[in-house]
């Protein structure tokens, strides 16, 4: 009896039984489940005391409700932004003063020394300056980001964002599962990507690591959020400048979702077309956070990793731009002639041709974008030294003709662009196939340039700018 | 002695999944939520008679122990922790399945007494497949703790099947889950599991199902269950019958030919 066969055939009876209710039969058989389950728990459990409360519940049925739980995801958001705004902005200036006051004395010992003017420029002017402006500007949003957001997490609250997403997600045609490895992003892309292993359709994986970047990672957040305090600082009272900036980073972020969503329920329209599957997510209880643990752990995992790493790199990039802008080809420097080459396309991003080379000078680490790009106005311009936060503002607003509209584009590209190198190198690893690690870069790349040129186009043409 | 399913397809579909002794040892299944204490039951039943390895097939770890409970020998099977069967993980598809096809003489669903309603969800489902199940409600000491009491008689009474609290960590309730395995492995309780009522919609679907189901692939699997899984949609379930069946006929013709030579 070849009765294994029927069984298919049974599949396809069953099918024309139910008709057209069968999308929505999978969640009317697991909600009946769900329900009988109550419904016995409610008979047979019962609490001795009665004034017992279930906190844990409570606090869910609120921050997981379909209601509150986004308002109160942006306002956490935003309260932690906030408080790294705000708290960034005089550690920043102070060690942008003591970093300079060294590097005057660093000059002065070189020329004590008599040492050779190239000797001075690339170590002083090129490597250290470089190391002090990654140091300066992202160190203070980093200690103070990352402690904020590790007790987020120990808090047991990412969970949470996962289960308040997951609907989304479904919607847009990937897995659930997606909302936690996107919240690993905000630490790491390359650890994100690492993540969507526990994702077990292929498919799915796909779709979560090829859009994993479009959420700012730690190397991006500092770049954002000092730009966003940078740019709009000083030009309003302190208070709303900072209120403004704060909302500024919350809505970038909230768009970065939004575009994480978009791309992929376009990936499961188009390239991965699939159904999504559904998974069981648990959520944790709350925990008091171990303050003391939390503040080692994002000092040392976290803060120390990305600066330092940010310091290797930024290094040699530094003595780069140094070299490049102190020689020349023709009639200008190397580095003014690599910027003019590329003003044109930047231009059209509403970028100029510096800021879009930092953002590939900055493909090993996406820490040092903002730094190469001070580097580069510096060596490439009349200002030599720059003493506080002022002189920055003033360099990148009055000598260097910045907007709000190339604020906006090069936070929008900080956010789209293509992975930093580690991220691509994991992707590769991950994927082993080199059209889909292609295709990591050139998706976000593509998306962020689409939307800068979109947008400056719309800002010019009603003459906003 | 006739090549009845009973002699031959239970030890076949058995020996697919590598379960030792399959021919002559009552089999256990374990199944239950991942952190339930799971593990700690299975261990603290079988002690130091076990083995590992990986499940037939998948990179799914598999622990098999036995113990022996008035003179007879039970193999028990630690099956992954799962919150559903419904195989949308591996995890998921190696519990179904071996429930399934591999028809364990009894199997224990390990539920966390702590958070009972979410549990309940993976026992309702298994009681769907196999009759022969017991509730293991663990953890009970911190549900104690909780200031919880659960009405383990009550419970029995909805589910229909044995249900024993424990708190394995402690070694409680142990001697009672497994006198329960062996009154069920052994026909003296048969359980009368209350399954779960779906929609009309549903329920008059699988009537209209169910008969074709039973027709086409006889008893050997709940039928009930199958024209759920069908309605459903499952199409794995579907691969999952035609595979373990095909496997079995021909391991079924080989012991036939045996038989005649």
């Amino acid at each position: 009896m070849n009765s294994e066969a029927a069984v298919g055939n049974l599949l396809e009876e069953a099918k024309t039984i139910i008709g057209d209710q069968q999308a929505g039969i999978r969640d009317g058989i697991v909600k009946s489940i769900y329900d009988t389950s109550e419904n016995i728990t409610k008979d047979v459990v019962s609490y001795t005391s009665a004034n017992r409360v279930d906190w844990d519940r409570k606090i869910d049925n609120i921050i997981t409700s379909p209601v509150w739980g986004f308002p109160i995801m942006f306002g956490i958001l935003a309260v932690i932004f906030w408080v790294t705004i705000a708290g960034a902005n005089y550690p920043s200036e102070f060690l942008a003063a003591q970093f300079f006051w060294v590097q005057d004395r660093l000059t002065e010992l070189f020329w004590a020394l008599n040492a050779p003017d190239w000797l001075h420029g690339f170590l002083v002017l090129g490597v250290y300056s470089a190391l002090a402006w990654v140091v300066s500007v992202m160190l203070p949003p980093m200690a103070i980001f990352f402690p904020l957001f590790t007790l987020l997490e120990d808090a047991g609250y990412l969970p949470r964002v996962a289960f308040n997403l997951d609907r989304f997600f479904k919607k847009a045609g990937a897995h659930g599962k997606q909302a936690l490895t996107m919240s690993m992003g905000f630490g790491c892309n390359a650890a994100g990507v690492i993540a969507c292993r526990i994702i077990e359709s292929p498919r799915e994986r796909l779709i979560a690591t090829l859009t994993n970047n479009f959420v700012p990672c730690n190397g991006r957040f500092p770049t954002i959020i000092a730009l966003a305090s940078l740019f709009i600082a000083g030009s309003v009272s302190v208070t709303i400048a900072s209120a403004i900036a704060t909302l500024g980073v919350a809505v970038i972020v909230v768009f970065g979702i939004a575009v994480t969503l978009f791309v992929s329920w376009l990936l499961s329209r188009t390239l991965l077309k699939g159904e999504p599957s559904s998974f069981t997510l648990e959520l944790p209880p709350y925990r008091k956070p171990q303050v003391g643990q939390v503040l080692v752990r994002s000092v040392i995992d976290r803060t120390i990793f990305v600066l330092s790493r940010a310091l290797v790199i930024a290094a040699p990039a530094g003595g780069l731009i140094w070299i490049m802008a102190n020689n020349t080809v023709g009639d200008t420097t190397i580095l003014a002639a690599a910027a003019n080459w590329l003003h044109p396309f930047a231009g059209l991003m509403g970028l100029d041709g510096y800021i879009l080379m930092a953002f590939i000078l900055g493909f090993p680490a996406n820490e040092i974008v903002f730094p190469i790009l001070i580097m580069s106005y510096v060596s490439g311009g009349t200002m030599v030294q720059m003493e506080s936060l002022a002189d920055l503002r003033h360099l990148l607003i009055d000598q260097h003709g910045w907007t709000w509209l190339t604020g906006l584009s090069t936070v929008i590209f900080a956010l789209c662009h293509w992975p930093c190198g580690t991220t691509l190198f994991t992707i590769q690893r991950e994927q082993k196939n080199w059209r889909w690690t292609l295709l990591a870069a050139i998706l976000p790349a593509g998306i962020g340039i689409i939307i800068c040129i979109t947008i400056t186009a719309l800002a010019r043409a009603l003459n906003l700018v | 002695m006739g090549l009845t399913y009973q002699s031959t397809g239970r030890s076949t579909t058995r020996e697919i999944f590598n379960v030792h002794n399959a021919g002559s040892e009552l089999v256990i299944a374990l199944a239950g939520n991942p952190n339930t204490g799971k593990s700690t039951v299975f261990n603290a039943l079988t002690g130091l008679r076990q083995h590992t390895g990986n499940w037939p097939g998948k990179t799914v770890l598999r622990a098999e122990g036995s113990f022996i409970h008035g003179g007879r020998h039970y193999t028990l099977i630690d099956l992954p922790g799962t919150y559903s069967l419904h195989a949308n993980s591996v995890e998921e598809e190696v519990a179904r399945d071996f429930l399934c096809f591999a028809k364990p003489d009894a199997t224990v669903v390990v539920v966390d007494g702590t958070c009972l309603e979410r549990n309940l969800n993976l026992a309702l489902q298994v009681m769907e497949i196999t009759d022969n199940v017991i509730v293991c409600v663990n953890l009970i000491d911190e549900a104690r703790r909780k200031n919880m009491h659960i009405n383990i008689n009550k419970l029995s009474n909805a589910l229909g099947v044995p249900v024993v609290p424990t708190a394995a960590r402690g070694g409680e309730g142990l001697s009672e889950l497994m006198a329960a395995i062996s009154d069920v492995a052994l026909g003296r309780v048969v359980p009368k599991p209350v399954l779960v009522r779906y929609s009309d919609a549903v329920e008059k679907a699988i009537a209209q199902v169910e008969p074709k189901v039973r027709e086409i692939i006889g008893a050997h699997i709940n039928t009930r269950w199958v024209a759920l899984r069908l309605i459903d949609g499952d199409t794995k379930l579907v691969q999952a019958i035609q595979r373990y069946y095909n496997d079995q006929e021909s391991k079924q013709a080989e012991a036939a030919l045996e038989v005649l030579a």
